[in-house]
């Protein structure tokens, strides 16, 4: 019901503006046009050309050389578990945490609100650094495997016979990934559905459908392409994130390297071909994340489209 | 309590029970320019180990600044043995959470620094600033590249070599500490490791004289040829000892006690002393090796790090705790 109406409203105001935007003297859209394309063209289209330049520098035969180091497949095996459990992680909590943000009013939804947003406040060596203080040797954790007489004695005993460990191994790459890539579904939801507020939903109540029925096929299919954006947005950082992924990975080649630390390791190792390589193949899956953006959104628009022809 | 320890018993014995099968893991937590060596050494104590016992024996690398690993292996990096850029980051392991004895600079040869290096300097081709020796690094206008004391070991032995450089030239601490802090206010960045200085002066081309490792000047020479860099030589350096220990809390969890003791035995055998030659580092107990790679290391004058300074207990004390003299000369 609402995306007809704005629909209607944005094609109007389109209308509206047209004229003015033709009047626009010609300079100035010649200007605009240059100034964008140039910028675009010096801060995103060389450098990456530049990155796919030097990874083929050598050849074909060099640039696949660097991906049959096993501890670079250990670096690509390893971001791409990590994204495989931050990523499903985050579209739950940004699901329940939009649903009721969006949709009920409570105490403290505020505070929850802005919580949300804080992985998006600090930066990403502190994310990694609380993990550290919470679950490294002298941390938290730490002290509670050492306890002499611990709460729980039973968990303690099996946490150190699995000799479980968090930080410097994947627990603590997933937890930190997680924690930085938090607030992308529920940012992305949240809006969305407080636009669409509850009108429908509390029609499917009166026609009789239970909760679960309600959010799979009145909620759901409302907000599915908001989530998928949020999902290729949080899986992008999710690949890509740095800062903190470092500070809780004890940098063990072949076993806690993501992908963006396994560049680091390789660049300063002079080893430039493959550093750009593995470079190269993190922005190949930035590009292909474009594309499928895009083509969500173009199918989006049509989507709503469609349905604002047939009412 | 009783229950608990008998739990850590029996998961000491499975580990060891693991352990005891063909396949071994050890996990080397080194500092920033020992990547190379390690690859190298790495490959040939798996050989040698295999040759001895049957057993295959895997070594993960781990690298950063030296105090930054000390840290991370205070924190809980399960490292079997640690091989650090000097002793006084080995000692943070006794003096926080007691992984080692205090003792553990006895129980290798040679102070447990299987080679040794120094500190040189690193210009640009055809030396266009006519760098010779540490005050020239003082003057103004000249661009001084050094990693962090604070996170890196290699940095450390910088700035001690430059104080007991002014202390023996000007006389006395006080004239040491206004030279010093005139040569830290030419370092327009602090890099945390060894080798993020060198990639800052190498390939950003930042700074005009880079205070780098013996080791690490000679590895950006041959990654990039003479005609780019030159090594120059001070009048007084010092006597850089890296030193190695096995982490006794993790080997006791793991079961790798006998394996990781022998891994940095090896280094100091024949072989693993001319890997260490090969890569830059100076021998420092075989005379074979010593010998063979005499010609390529360069003359000079080196004193130890006990003589000048009282060992490294003093020397961060003095100058590298919170408060110490780096805090009260550098102001970023």
């Amino acid at each position: 019901m609402a995306g007809p109406t704005t629909t209607s409203l944005a094609v109007k105001s389109a209308q509206a503006a047209g004229p003015r935007t033709i009047r626009n003297p010609w300079w100035v859209r010649v200007a605009f046009m240059t100034i964008a394309f140039a910028f675009v063209a010096f801060f995103l289209v060389l450098p990456l050309a530049a990155v796919f330049g030097e990874a083929l520098r050598k050849g074909v035969g060099a640039f696949f050389l660097a991906f049959a180091d096993p501890d670079a497949l250990s670096a690509i095996k390893l971001t791409l578990t990590t994204a495989a459990i931050a990523v499903p992680a985050n579209l739950v909590f940004g699901v329940a945490a939009s649903w009721c943000i969006a949709k009920f009013d409570f105490r403290g939804k505020s505070i929850l609100t802005t919580l949300i947003d804080l992985p998006f406040a600090v930066s990403p060596v502190i994310s990694g650094l609380i993990y550290v203080l919470v679950f490294g040797a002298q941390g938290w954790y730490g002290q509670y495997l050492n306890a002499e007489a611990p709460w729980f004695p039973a968990l303690q005993a099996w946490l150190i016979a699995q000799d479980f460990k968090i930080i410097f191994a994947v627990p603590g790459i997933v937890l930190a990934t997680i924690f930085v890539t938090f607030p992308f579904v529920a940012r992305e939801l949240i809006p969305l559905m407080q636009a669409q507020g509850s009108d429908e939903e509390y029609a499917a109540l009166t026609l009789g459908a239970n909760g679960w029925q309600t959010f799979w096929y009145v909620t759901l299919p409302n907000i599915k392409w908001g989530l998928f954006y949020g999902v290729i947005l949080c899986n992008a950082r999710a690949m890509g994130e740095f800062g903190a992924v470092s500070v809780v990975s004890g940098h063990i080649r072949g076993e806690t390297n993501t992908m963006p630390l396994h560049v680091e390791i390789l660049y300063n190792e002079y080893n430039f071909v493959a550093a750009f390589a593995v470079s190269s193949l993190l922005a190949l899956l930035a590009l292909v994340t474009l594309v499928l953006k895009s083509f969500i959104e173009w199918q989006h628009t049509r989507s709503r489209s469609l349905k604002a022809s047939e009412s | 309590m009783k229950l608990s320890s008998l739990f850590l018993i029996a998961a000491a014995l499975a580990t060891a029970g693991v352990a005891a099968a063909k396949n071994i893991q050890l996990l080397n937590v080194s500092y920033d320019p020992t990547r190379e060596l390690y690859t190298d050494f790495n490959r040939a104590f798996a050989a040698h180990w295999e040759a001895k016992t049957g057993d295959v024996v895997t070594v993960k690398q781990s690298h950063g600044g030296s105090g930054k690993q000390a840290r991370s292996v205070i924190d809980g990096l399960p490292a079997d043995v640690v091989t650090l850029a000097l002793a006084g980051d080995v000692d943070a392991l006794h003096a926080n959470g007691r992984l080692i004895p205090a003792d553990w600079q006895q129980r290798l040869p040679h102070n447990s620094a299987p080679y040794t290096s120094t500190i040189v300097f690193l210009v640009r081709a055809g030396n266009p600033r006519g760098i010779k020796d540490w005050d020239d690094l003082a003057k103004p206008g000249v661009s001084v590249i050094t990693p962090n004391p604070k996170t890196s070991g290699g940095a450390q032995w910088n700035y001690l070599a430059a104080w007991e450089f002014a202390r023996r030239k000007l006389g006395g601490d006080e004239a040491a500490k206004v030279f010093v802090r005139t040569l830290y206010k030419n370092v327009p960045v602090l890099d945390s490791g060894a080798r993020g200085s060198t990639t800052t002066f190498v390939q950003r081309g930042i700074g005009d004289v880079f205070i780098s490792w013996e080791n690490e000047a000679f590895l950006a020479l041959k990654e990039f040829g003479p005609d780019k860099f030159e090594i120059v030589v001070p009048s007084l350096s010092i006597l850089a000892e890296p030193t190695v220990t096995v982490v006794d809390k993790v080997v006791k969890k793991k079961g790798t006690a006998e394996v990781a003791r022998a891994y940095l035995e090896y280094l100091y055998s024949e072989e693993g002393q001319d890997i260490a030659g090969r890569h830059f580092y100076r021998p420092a107990v075989s005379a074979k090796a010593k010998a063979k790679y005499a010609a390529q290391f360069p003359q000079v004058e080196l004193f130890t790090i006990g003589e000048a300074f009282g060992g490294w207990a003093q020397a961060k004390k003095t100058h590298f705790a919170d408060g110490g003299t780096f805090d009260q000369i550098y102001a970023p």
